[in-house]
């Protein structure tokens, strides 16, 4: 039966190769833009991870409240035994401290006057510990641009655009301005050791990398850091495990009311992503509802259309005695056909556009000039399992709908018409 | 009886001629507070959220307008000094050997993590310069009997576009300040709790300083010595002295 009515299909291309070229076009935009949706939260999530939250992120209550302002005079103390702490109850985790901090770089003339000065935003990683995970994870040996990494104290790597815009060289002084926890200002010379590009403009625009210790030194923090951000091995974002830490964390220090006991958090609820995500999910899954009606009107349409030209064959196969419901039950096996195959030529196209994405990606810098969230310029499409199979479900259910509307016309037709009908 | 009707119904109107304007008590107090040259070493303890920390100094001023000040203590601060010149402010740090001007938001900040900007300390001490005063009312305060001056701004780019002063009626010492935001906004407090007399001046001794804004207890300033119209040599007034 399913032979004979695909051979049907094939034979009579009015019957099927509008409906499948409609399936086909709306299946490709649904994987491919469940692809790149896909790869734009990836890529939001980790950027946001490895240069803001991490996965989870360690501070002092204090300083969680007022994170927005780094805070860093409610900085975390004694570290050292909070990390050990983190290591023995998450050993399954990466832990690293950071200090986020702000203030101007000012770039001396040759006699030692300013000549050009300019804010920046800066970040204090343990780059020089032996083993540490921040190589990996702020991925600086690929964003070097000019000179090289930072291999001694008192070393910084500056932003490529902001290098520019000073007018400085890898090997040249340059001097921070900043406050120390106490909210002294602070003078600290540095050794601009390369220039880096992350990709991601907040990053890029005006970033300054030291390493950890040197910016305990400049900032008074003696065994301090504003955070302690931790990651999963995999680097990928597990929420479920994340609010599990989280709330093992916290519940040791329920019943302290210091305002310096730590608290941990957990990158959707730290990052202030949380309304973000939850509108891209929205948008996505917006999108496919849109879909899966315009798809349903369009091949609902289509099927009226194909009803009407096959009414005398309806007529037909009703007059010799076939019996309605199993006119509508070939006709449902028909759109299904025509679902399936149009979703898999979609699925097909769909893969290849997501997947060139995924490869090339598209530059979407000169949006993010003043965008102050996480994100690559250059948003990849990301195809996963799911990409595989999400266009199937809106392909054969729009053509089933289409049809299974269309098709209740044949309950209509009187037997007894049938040969006044066909006579004219 | 007539003659009698007649000065009390005048009694208000010579009462009110007796009392000095709002800008001349101001002016007064300029005249006691405002000193053309002062040498003085002072002590800042400054209460933050987490601890209190002690920040000593020693200051040259001259003309109002220039000052030089060399921090002493704590160890990490020995050796900054700050110079300022009219509406320039520079900055020395002996860890950097390098002399930085602070403009722009920088004078916002706070110095040395007090509760006092370098604005503040950039501000034209001759309030009348810079304010139109009213007396909105008489007051005791710290058991002195005040008149309180209600100062508005005669300019728009100022600090602080309105300010209270609680006025000694006597020293002509400003015993306390409270500075509000052009929106009306309370943004610091002053609170003078000791006064000294200085070669004819009386002059502030201990004061509690409060940014309103800032969370912790406000820093105190003691004046420890204080010497009044004395000769300054020149060279400490330039960018030189500053890496000496």
């Amino acid at each position: 039966m399913i032979r004979f009515l695909f051979k049907g299909l094939l034979r009579d291309h009015s019957r099927s190769l509008f409906p499948v070229l409609t399936v086909a076009a709306g299946v490709i935009l649904t994987v491919f833009l469940h692809a790149w949706m896909n790869g734009a939260w990836i890529s939001v999530i980790q950027s946001t991870a490895h240069y803001s939250t991490g996965h989870v992120r360690v501070m002092t209550r204090a300083y969680a409240k007022e994170k927005d302002q780094v805070p860093n005079d409610l900085a975390l103390l004694g570290i050292d035994t909070i990390m050990t702490k983190l290591r023995q109850e998450f050993p399954d985790m990466l832990w690293t401290p950071r200090i986020n901090f702000g203030g101007l770089l000012d770039i001396p003339d040759a006699h030692g006057e300013t000549r050009i000065q300019s804010p920046v935003v800066g970040l204090g990683a343990d780059l020089l510990t032996p083993g540490s995970p921040e190589w990996k994870i702020l991925n600086i040996q690929s964003a070097i641009v000019r000179g090289r990494t930072i291999r001694n104290r008192n070393e910084m790597l500056i932003s490529e655009e902001l290098a520019q815009k000073l007018g400085v060289q890898p090997g040249q002084t340059a001097t921070l301005i900043s406050s120390t926890m106490n909210g002294s200002m602070t003078t600290a010379n540095f050794t601009i050791a390369g220039t880096v590009l992350f990709g991601v403009g907040a990053m890029d625009r005006g970033a300054v990398i030291t390493d950890l210790a040197d910016m305990q030194r400049v900032l008074d923090m003696q065994q301090g850091a504003g955070e302690i951000l931790g990651f999963f091995p995999d680097d990928f974002y597990h929420e479920d495990r994340a609010i599990a830490a989280t709330s093992a964390f916290n519940n040791q220090y329920n019943n302290s009311s210091n305002q310096f006991a730590p608290v941990m958090g957990y990158l959707r609820n730290d990052s202030g992503l949380s309304d973000y995500l939850d509108l891209i999910t929205l948008f996505s899954n917006v999108i496919l509802g849109v879909f899966l009606l315009a798809m349903s009107i369009v091949l609902w349409n289509s099927g009226l259309t194909g009803s009407l030209r096959r009414y005398g064959e309806i007529g037909v196969r009703l007059a010799i005695g076939e019996e309605k419901g199993h006119i509508y039950r070939s006709m449902i096996a028909e759109s299904l056909m025509i679902g399936f195959v149009g979703s898999l030529i979609g699925t097909s196209i769909g893969l290849v556009f997501a997947y060139y994405m995924q490869v090339k990606g598209f530059n979407i810098g000169a949006l993010l000039k003043n965008n102050s969230i996480m994100i690559d310029n250059i948003v990849r499409a990301r195809i996963t399992p799911l990409s595989y199979i999400i266009g199937f479900l809106p392909g054969m259910l729009a053509t089933l709908c289409g049809t299974a509307l269309s098709g209740v016309g044949i309950y209509k037709r009187q037997t007894s018409q049938l040969f006044k009908e066909l006579e004219t | 009886m007539k003659r009698i009707f007649f000065l009390l119904l005048l009694s208000p109107a010579i009462l009110l001629a007796q009392t000095p304007s709002g800008d001349e008590i101001l002016k007064k107090v300029d005249r006691n507070m405002v000193t053309e040259n002062k040498i003085f070493t002072s002590r800042m303890i400054i209460h933050g959220r987490r601890e209190s920390r002690t920040v000593e100094s020693k200051s040259w001023q001259r003309h109002t307008n220039e000052a030089f000040t060399e921090y002493l203590a704590p160890a990490r601060e020995q050796g900054t000094k700050m110079l300022k010149l009219q509406d320039n402010l520079w900055t020395y740090s002996p860890s950097t050997d390098r002399i930085i001007m602070i403009s722009g938001h920088m004078m916002r900040q706070s110095v040395m993590g007090s509760d006092l900007s370098y604005e503040d300390m950039m501000e034209d001490p001759h309030l009348p310069n810079l304010y139109s005063a009213k007396v909105i009312g008489e007051e005791i305060f710290h058991e002195r009997q005040c008149c309180v001056l209600e100062l508005s701004a005669k300019k728009e780019d100022i600090a602080y576009y309105r300010r209270q002063i609680w006025v000694d009626k006597s020293r002509f010492v400003a015993l306390k300040e409270n500075l509000y935001a052009k929106s009306g906004m309370l943004l610091k407090t002053m609170d003078i709790r000791e006064v000294m007399e200085v070669q004819h001046h009386w002059i502030a001794k201990s004061v509690l300083y409060k940014d309103v804004l800032k969370e912790g207890q406000g820093t105190e300033f003691f004046v420890d010595s204080i010497v009044l119209d004395t000769a300054i040599a020149d060279y400490l007034f330039s960018k030189a002295a500053l890496k000496k």
